[in-house]
């Protein structure tokens, strides 16, 4: 059994590594082999070189970025999540929200950040948070109403026969049965932050983040270091997810007993 | 019991339909005429198991018994009352084909459900729900989580947890439908034995015969388009049943008597199909 899985961890592991190592030597050799420009296209390792030499200013970066992300990831998941149960709850609230919401996904995310920045001081962050927060509530939201609307028949009837009233009902059943879905859609919306809270940077504003670091530097000579930072921001996403990730597998237990079956 | 149940003067019966019909979509062109004219008393305590091939309207008339559905036609005492009082006041205990325990609560608190939406604290619960787990034989798994547990594990909890407050009445909608054969013998013996200390009336929806001989006090033949009863057959094999009883002659008799009722039922049908051409 334990051979079994650890057989199945070495699948499903080792061919992603694999296939990044030989991504990255077929890089270098490409680079070395055709003497490519270091301003035009840098090695990885130069990048790597420049990642660790300049960690700092890498570092510094990322923490811009990775709070503006996670303010908005948090702040548009609890927004998300209690709309979509007032929606559930009353029909006005989802005649009020649903067409609001699709409307704010709809509208292109550079011409609110355009908008936001105006509103407030150059060296505020709260457009750019405000923004993330826009983009993951509307992730969380649509798949919030979707779970509270998924109710196990059965379920329901058993709580209609203990003559349960509709907030013992959502309380006890219908907001459990939703949590899978609730962390699945901040799961999803993790690494969508994180580009947002990036992206969003190249719209003005203070020149501290990974973003606009990124923009500043690509165009200039030191190509090395623009990739250090695109590095850094790629770790950011990805902490992000296995934070998501982790956070869903601890909560919803059942979930992930469920899907192993 | 925590509610003082009212019975009226008279026959104490656990359940009274007269005259009870359902229509869904009645002013509909897909109109179904779910149940006609059914009239059926159980007395206290009495097991009564329904059965009838697919759309005689057994589970519908389970779940008019509940208050999941209201009749359209007829009157309808549960417990000497109307079956929504019933209701309201949790005089009745249900459990289903699936178990439909709740994922994300131990074994223990499924169990605990409907008492906590009673008000009990959370001592009287735990005490009632160590109870219920030596009933079903299942003490030792009080902390597991559902997905722990076999399917007739879960279907056991799902009846302790449908007997936790103690109802007067049982309602059961083909609880081992989904068990294989074995299991599904085991658990019709568990759920006499579990039922023979208390005076508890079951009402037993099922499509197996020899499943609704083995549980019944009486079996109740139902036929479909419409739904109506058709026969009500005495088993009258006695209380005290055990796995000998299956073998018995009497048993064989009462098996052969329920299915040759079923069969008038498809043999009318096939009779009125050809007419109908």
């Amino acid at each position: 059994m334990n051979t079994a899985r650890a057989r199945q961890l070495i699948a499903s592991v080792v061919p992603p590594i694999v296939f990044g190592v030989l991504f990255l030597a077929a890089w270098q050799w490409w680079v070395v082999t055709y003497d490519v420009q270091p301003f035009v296209i840098p090695k990885p390792t130069a990048i790597w070189q420049s990642f660790v030499d300049d960690f700092t200013l890498v570092w510094n970066a990322s923490l811009v970025t990775g709070a503006n992300a996670l303010v908005g990831l948090v702040a548009g998941a609890v927004v998300g999540f209690l709309l979509a149960v007032l929606t559930n709850r009353f029909a006005v609230v989802s005649e009020l929200i649903n067409p609001l919401a699709v409307t704010i996904a709809a509208i292109p995310a550079v011409v609110i950040v355009g908008v936001l920045n105006n509103m407030y001081a150059l060296d505020s962050q709260l457009g750019r948070r405000i923004m993330v927060t826009l983009a993951v509530f509307f992730i969380v939201f649509v798949q919030v109403v979707k779970g509270l609307r998924q109710n196990d028949a059965t379920q329901m009837e058993l709580m209609r026969s203990y003559a349960a009233t509709p907030r013992q009902t959502l309380l006890k059943v219908r907001l459990p049965n939703t949590m899978p879905y609730f962390f699945t859609a901040v799961r999803n919306a993790a690494p969508v932050a994180v580009i947002i809270a990036l992206v969003s940077e190249y719209f003005g504003g203070t020149q501290d983040g990974l973003g606009s670091k990124i923009s500043g530097t690509l165009n200039g000579s030191n190509k090395a270091l623009g990739f250090a930072y695109v590095l850094g921001g790629s770790v950011v996403g990805l902490l992000f997810f296995a934070g998501s990730s982790l956070l869903e597998y601890v909560v919803v237990p059942w979930r992930r007993r469920r899907r192993s079956r | 019991m925590t509610n003082d149940q009212t019975v009226p003067a008279g026959a104490p019966l656990a359940v009274e339909a007269v005259g009870v019909g359902k229509v869904f979509n009645a002013d509909a062109p897909n109109r179904v005429d779910a149940l006609v004219d059914v009239d059926l008393s159980i007395a206290r305590g009495e097991f009564v198991s329904l059965i009838g091939p697919s759309g005689c309207g057994k589970s519908t008339l389970l779940r008019l018994f509940a208050d999941l559905l209201e009749p359209t036609g007829g009157t309808l005492l549960v417990n000497g009352k109307s079956a929504h009082q019933a209701r309201v006041d949790q005089d009745y205990g249900m459990a289903f084909q699936q178990s439909g325990l709740f994922e994300w609560r131990s074994v223990e608190r499924n169990i605990e459900l409907p008492l906590e939406l009673k008000g009990w604290d959370k001592a009287r619960r735990r005490e009632r729900s160590r109870e219920m787990l030596e009933l079903v034989k299942l003490s030792e798994f009080a902390t597991h989580m559902p997905w722990q547990l076999s399917g007739g594990m879960q279907q056991r909890v799902a009846i302790a947890r449908a007997l936790a407050a103690h109802p007067p009445l049982l309602l059961m909608d083909e609880p081992f439908g989904a068990l294989d054969e074995m299991t599904r013998e085991h658990m019709q013996a568990e759920l006499l034995r579990i039922c023979s200390g208390t005076d508890t009336t079951v009402v037993f929806v099922t499509h197996s015969i020899p499943e609704a001989v083995y549980l019944a006090d009486r079996v109740v033949v139902m036929s479909p388009r419409p739904g109506r009863i058709t026969d009500v057959i005495d088993v009258s094999l006695g209380r005290d049943r055990d796995e000998l009883t299956r073998e018995a002659s009497a048993f064989f008799e009462r098996v052969t008597e329920v299915r040759e009722a079923l069969r008038g039922i498809e043999m009318s049908d096939h009779a009125r199909g050809i007419e109908d051409r």
